[in-house]
C-alpha cells in the first residue's frame, strides 16, 4: 500500500537519453531472466499440468477421456479423484512415501555431518589451496553418475574392496546391530548400501553451498567472540553455525529434494526393504501401465516436498532479513 | 593484589607493563621490536603511527590474538602472555566494530556477560545500564545493520565495556565515522571512558584523534617506540626529526651548532642564524636540525631589527582555510617555509598576496633543536 502511494506521488521524471539506455538494459535483463523462466514454463510447469490432468482423467482402453465435455448446452467437468483416494487407502503408498522421506532425511543429515567440517576446513584453508580443494570436490562429476553408482555395486558385493575393508575393520557386527544390514557379509541391497550410495552421490551438493557461505564469513566476528569470553567451541556454535544457516538450508535442499524422488540409486544399490516412491512410480507407469494412478502418485510426491519447503523458505527468508 | 606480584612485574605503579615485547613474523618481518611501556591505571594511552608501524600487532598481542615472540605483558601483576583471549580480563572495540549481525543490539551487549554465566537478572540489569550509558536504550531490539555508523560504534563500545574489563582496547575507534561525527564522538567517547574509569589503550593513525583523546601518546615507527609523552609534550618537544615531522606540520632546517652556551645556542643554517634560548647537549660544529612549527612564525613586510631568527622569502602559494591561511614562502636558498597565520580580521587589506616579498620571524623559544 505504502509503495503504491510513493509511486503515485513521485513526479514523473523527464525522459532523457539515459532513461532509454536504462530501458534497453531492462529489456536485456528481462530477456536474460525470461529465457530460463520460459524454459521452466515449457519443460516443467506445462508437463506438470499435463501430469495433473492425467491424474484426474478416466482412461478408456487406449486414451484418456476429456475433462470437459459439451453436449446439449451443458458443460460437464469430470474429475476422477479415485486415484487420490486410493493412495490414502492402500498403505503401500503411505509407507513408501514415508520411506522416501526417511532415507532422504538420513542422507541429508549424514551429508551435513560429513560436509560441514569438510567445508569448514576448506573455507579456512589457505587461499592458494582452496581452488585445488574445490576442484577435488567437483572431480567426481567428470565421470558419469551412473558409472560411479555401478562401481559401488562391485565395491560392496562379496569380494569387493570396500566389503573386504569393512569386515577387516570389524564394522559389520555394528551395522547388523543397527539393522542396516541383515547379516554379516551382506552389504549390497540393504539400507546401508542405499544410504552410502546416496551420501556419496549428493555430498558435493552439500559441500559447495556450505563452502561458498563459510568462506564469506567475517573472521573478525570470531575474534570478537573470543574477546568477549567465548571459547572456540562456544564461538563455533553461537557465531559460525547461526551465520551459516543459509548455507546449511541451501545444501540440505539440494540434497533432500532429489533424494526423495531418487530412482536410480535405490534401483542399483537398494533392496526389498528400501522401497522408495520412485520405484512405485516406475511400476505404476511401466508395469501396471496405469498412467492416471502413476500421475497422482507423482503429484502427491511433489506436493509433499514443495509445500513444507515453500513454508520453510518463507520462514527462513524472514529470519535472514535481519542477519544480512 | 600486590602480595602475589608477578616476578616480572616491577612495582612502579604501572597498571599495565609491556616488557621488552618482540613480535617476529619470520622472513625478517619484525612487527614489534623490543617495545617496553608502562601504562597507569585509569589512563587513556594512544599508540600512534602510520600503517605497518606495528601498533595494531601490539594491540592484538594485548588482546591475545597474537603471541609475542618474546617479552612479557603484565596486567595488574598477572602475566597475560600464556592466556587465550577468552580468559583475559580485557575487551576490545574492533576497528569496524565486528558486531554480530544475527544478534540484536541487546544480545550483542549481553554476549560477553552470558559467556561468564551471570544470572539472567544481572545480565539484563547490566545490559540495560550499558545501553543507557551510550544512549541506545530504545534500540535494544534492532539488528546492527538497522543502525547508523555512529550508533553501531556506540553498541560496540557498550559491548566492550559490559564485562567491566580491567583494560579496554580501542582499534581505530572512530576510523569508520565521517569527520563531523568523529569530532563529536571523540569527546563523548572520552567522557564515557572517564565515567567508567577503565584503563584504555587505543591504536590510531589519526594524530588529532590521539591528541584530543589520549592522556599520553606513544609514537611508533617500524616496530619501535620513538617517544612517549602527553600530547603537548610530543607536539612541542619532539625528540627526533621523525616525531617532529609526523606530528603536525613543521619546518625542518638543517644547520650547524655554531655557539654552545649553557643558556643559549646559535645555529647557523642556509637562510638564517638561529638563536635558541636554552642550552642543548652537543658540541660546537655538530650537525643539527631546527624545527619550527608554522603557527609560531609571524610575517611582516618590513624586516625586524634583529640578526637572528628571521628569513626573507617570496610568497609562492597560499592556501585559505577560513580560520587561518597557510603561506608557502620561497626562501633565498630555494627552501620552502610553511607559515600559518590566523585570520583574526574579516576584511584585511594587509592580507599578503602571491608574489609579495615578506620577512618571517619567530621567538627564541619557538624552535626545537633536534640532534637525531
Amino acid at each position: 500500500m505504502q509503495s503504491t502511494l510513493k509511486t503515485t506521488q513521485r513526479p514523473t521524471p523527464m525522459p532523457t537519453p539515459k532513461r532509454t539506455l536504462g530501458a534497453r538494459l531492462r529489456s536485456g535483463q528481462a530477456l536474460v531472466i525470461g529465457l530460463p523462466y520460459a524454459w521452466l514454463l515449457v519443460f516443467f510447469l506445462l508437463p506438470f499440468l499435463i501430469v495433473m490432468k492425467i491424474s484426474v482423467s478416466e482412461m478408456d482402453v487406449a486414451h484418456f477421456q476429456d475433462l470437459f465435455t459439451w453436449s446439449d448446452g451443458v458443460l460437464q467437468l469430470r474429475l476422477k479423484l479415485s486415484n487420490y483416494l486410493f493412495i490414502t487407502e492402500d498403505d503401500l503408498y503411505f509407507k513408501t512415501y514415508l520411506n522416501s522421506l526417511k532415507y532422504a532425511a538420513i542422507t541429508t543429515l549424514l551429508c551435513l555431518l560429513v560436509g560441514y567440517p569438510f567445508s569448514y576446513y576448506m573455507a579456512r584453508a589457505g587461499k592458494a589451496l582452496q581452488p585445488a580443494l574445490v576442484m577435488l570436490v567437483m572431480l567426481p562429476f567428470w565421470t558419469s553418475f551412473l558409472l560411479r553408482v555401478y562401481a559401488w555395486k562391485g565395491l560392496l558385493s562379496e569380494g569387493g574392496w570396500v566389503a573386504g575393508w569393512l569386515s577387516a575393520l570389524g564394522v559389520e557386527p555394528l551395522l547388523v546391530q543397527l539393522g542396516l544390514i541383515p547379516a554379516q557379509g551382506q552389504l549390497m541391497n540393504t539400507p546401508f548400501s542405499l544410504v552410502l550410495g546416496m551420501v556419496y552421490t549428493y555430498l558435493p551438493f552439500m559441500v559447495l553451498p556450505l563452502f561458498a557461505n563459510l568462506s564469506k564469513m567475517d573472521l573478525r566476528l570470531l575474534e570478537a567472540a573470543a574477546d568477549l569470553g567465548a571459547s572456540p567451541w562456544s564461538a563455533f556454535w553461537r557465531i559460525t553455525v547461526p551465520l551459516s544457516v543459509s548455507g546449511i538450508v541451501a545444501g540440505s535442499m539440494l540434497v533432500f529434494i532429489p533424494c526423495v524422488g531418487e530412482f536410480v540409486i535405490p534401483e542399483l544399490l537398494g533392496g526389498p526393504s528400501t522401497l522408495m516412491i520412485g520405484r512405485v512410480l516406475w511400476d505404476e507407469f511401466f508395469s501396471n501401465n496405469d498412467w492416471p494412478m502413476a500421475s497422482s502418485v507423482a503429484v502427491v510426491m511433489i506436493l509433499l516436498i514443495i509445500v513444507p519447503l515453500a513454508w520453510f523458505n518463507q520462514v527462513q527468508a524472514k529470519a535472514q532479513e535481519g542477519a544480512q | 593484589m600486590r602480595s602475589n606480584l608477578h616476578p616480572y612485574a616491577q612495582d612502579n605503579g604501572a597498571f599495565l607493563q609491556i616488557q621488552n615485547v618482540v613480535k617476529d613474523f619470520g622472513h625478517g618481518a619484525v612487527a614489534v621490536n623490543h617495545v617496553s611501556l608502562d601504562i597507569r591505571k585509569g589512563e587513556i594511552f594512544a599508540l600512534l603511527g602510520s600503517s605497518g608501524c606495528g601498533k595494531t600487532t601490539l594491540l592484538r598481542m594485548l588482546a591475545g590474538f597474537e603471541t609475542p615472540t618474546s617479552g612479557h605483558i603484565v596486567l595488574n601483576g598477572q602475566d597475560l602472555v600464556s592466556l587465550p583471549p577468552y580468559q583475559r580480563p580485557i575487551n576490545m572495540m574492533f576497528q569496524s566494530y565486528a558486531l554480530f549481525p544475527h544478534l540484536s543490539v541487546w544480545d550483542n551487549v549481553a554476549f560477553g556477560l552470558r559467556r561468564d554465566g551471570l544470572p539472567r537478572e544481572e545480565v539484563a540489569e547490566r545490559v540495560d545500564a550499558m545501553l543507557r550509558l551510550v544512549q541506545l536504550e530504545r534500540y535494544g531490539k534492532r539488528k546492527p545493520h538497522q543502525l547508523s555508523g555512529g550508533q553501531q560504534q556506540r553498541v560496540a563500545l557498550a559491548r566492550s565495556l559490559a564485562k567491566r574489563p580491567q583494560l579496554l582496547l580501542l582499534d581505530e575507534p572512530l576510523g569508520a565515522l565521517d569527520k563531523k561525527l568523529r569530532e563529536a564522538t571523540q569527546i563523548e567517547l572520552v567522557n564515557i571512558i572517564a565515567e567508567v574509569g577503565v584503563t584504555c589503550v587505543m591504536v590510531t593513525h589519526d594524530q588529532e584523534e590521539a591528541m584530543t583523546m589520549a592522556h599520553r601518546i606513544a609514537i611508533m615507527s617500524e616496530g619501535h617506540i620513538l617517544q612517549v609523552g602527553a600530547p603537548h609534550e610530543v607536539y612541542e618537544t619532539p625528540a627526533t626529526r621523525f616525531v617532529a615531522d609526523f606530528i603536525g606540520n613543521v619546518n625542518l632546517m638543517d644547520g650547524v651548532l655554531a655557539l654552545d652556551e649553557p643558556d643559549h645556542v646559535l645555529i647557523r643554517c642556509m637562510d638564517c642564524e638561529h638563536l635558541v634560548g636554552h642550552g642543548i647537549t652537543g658540541t660546537e660544529g655538530m650537525a643539527v636540525a631546527v624545527a619550527v612549527r608554522p603557527e609560531k612564525i609571524s610575517l611582516s613586510r618590513q624586516p625586524l631589527e634583529t640578526p637572528y631568527n628571521q628569513v626573507h622569502g617570496v610568497v609562492r602559494d597560499l592556501a585559505y582555510f577560513g580560520s587561518y591561511t597557510v603561506y608557502h614562502l620561497q626562501l633565498n636558498s630555494g627552501a620552502v617555509l610553511k607559515v600559518s597565520a590566523t585570520n583574526a580580521a574579516r576584511h584585511s587589506d594587509a592580507m599578503l598576496q602571491a608574489g609579495e616579498s615578506v620577512w618571517a620571524h619567530w621567538d627564541e623559544t619557538a624552535q626545537v633543536v633536534l640532534t637525531q
